[in-house]
């Protein structure tokens, strides 16, 4: 599992967003157009490429998309 | 008590539960059994199903285990069966994702275990003569049919399609005097709610909203489903029933 490709997948959850506006550093949850919306696209994007299931407190508990990455990639 | 006095009895019935290794078809498969009818229970998992066989009342019940989204499995199945007097279709699955994300197999998973499935089911049943008159047959819908909800879609789309098959084959089986009726519950403390990252605590917040204060229990679904199939409802058929608590 890369970052790179995860960070691209992410930002693919977005419609608004330029995808240039996001990195591993990026406080996803201050983004204008994050929501719930976009929190349950993120749900099921992670188990449809990795399998893995996450939940909407668990990524609420990420700061940035680094984070959220670490916590898909220990599961 | 016998049949003859109480309505509500399923004494004398044979009746087929699908899904009933867990959840609400389970909970229907218990009820049965406590109003004397004699259940044969249907799943994949033949020990999950023999825990629902421990927890049933009386005596004569089978266990046919059988993936009915195979159309081998549903064949042997129906060759094994006795006449029946109620089939209640209960098998589901579901799953959680937006429209922008939903792929072909996301669409084969759900519409062939909640429509295709009970569909060929039903078609054989009826081919082979498995179904008595006066038999009674319910679909578990879902009140997703009409009340939309983010990421539910395929999952409303699978049960507004079985709801409308319902409808038609309503009209096929009057005349044998055959009831089709379906049900359709709010949420329900099964398995089933947990799909795709959803948590206990989100959904005890939304339990908070239901009018009666919480989500159904298997057992609330089923009294209705026992309802269904008992003579006391032999003057219903094509009513599409909520249970909902009070909630949406």
């Amino acid at each position: 599992m890369e970052l790179e490709t995860f960070i691209e997948s992410f930002a693919d959850q977005f419609d608004d967003t330029d995808p240039n506006e996001i990195s591993a550093e990026t406080i996803f949850q201050d983004l204008e157009e994050w929501s719930s919306l976009t929190a349950m696209g993120v749900i099921a994007f992670v188990k449809t490429e990795y399998g893995k299931t996450i939940t909407g407190s668990e990524i609420r508990s990420c700061q940035t998309v680094k984070d959220l990455f670490d916590l898909v990639q220990a599961k | 008590m016998s049949s003859n006095n109480n309505p509500f009895s399923l004494e004398g019935k044979t009746i087929l539960v699908t899904g009933a290794s867990s959840g609400i078809g389970r909970g229907i498969a218990i009820a049965c059994s406590k109003m004397n009818g004699t259940v044969i229970v249907n799943g994949r998992n033949v020990s999950r199903l023999q825990e629902t066989l421990d927890m049933m009342s009386g005596t004569g019940h089978t266990l046919l285990a059988a993936d009915l989204t195979s159309h081998d499995d549903v064949l042997q199945l129906v060759e094994k069966l006795p006449k029946l007097d109620g089939i209640v279709h209960c098998a589901g699955v579901g799953i959680r994702k937006l429209c922008k994300q939903i792929e072909e197999t996301d669409i084969d998973y759900v519409m062939n275990a909640n429509f295709k499935a009970p569909v060929l089911l039903q078609s054989a049943l009826l081919s082979k003569k498995k179904v008595n008159k006066g038999a009674s047959i319910v679909f578990i819908s879902s009140i997703a049919i009409d009340t939309p909800s983010v990421g539910n879609a395929i999952y409303s789309a699978s049960k507004g399609a079985i709801t409308s098959y319902a409808n038609c084959l309503k009209l096929e089986l009057a005349s044998r005097l055959i009831r089709v009726n379906t049900v359709h519950p709010a949420m329900v403390w099964t398995d089933l709610i947990f799909k795709d990252g959803v948590e206990e605590e989100e959904l005890k917040a939304d339990e908070q909203k239901y009018l009666l204060k919480r989500y159904g229990k298997p057992e609330d679904i089923a009294n209705l489903v026992v309802y269904l199939l008992s003579d006391a409802s032999e003057w219903m058929t094509g009513s599409h029933l909520e249970i909902t608590g009070g909630g949406k």
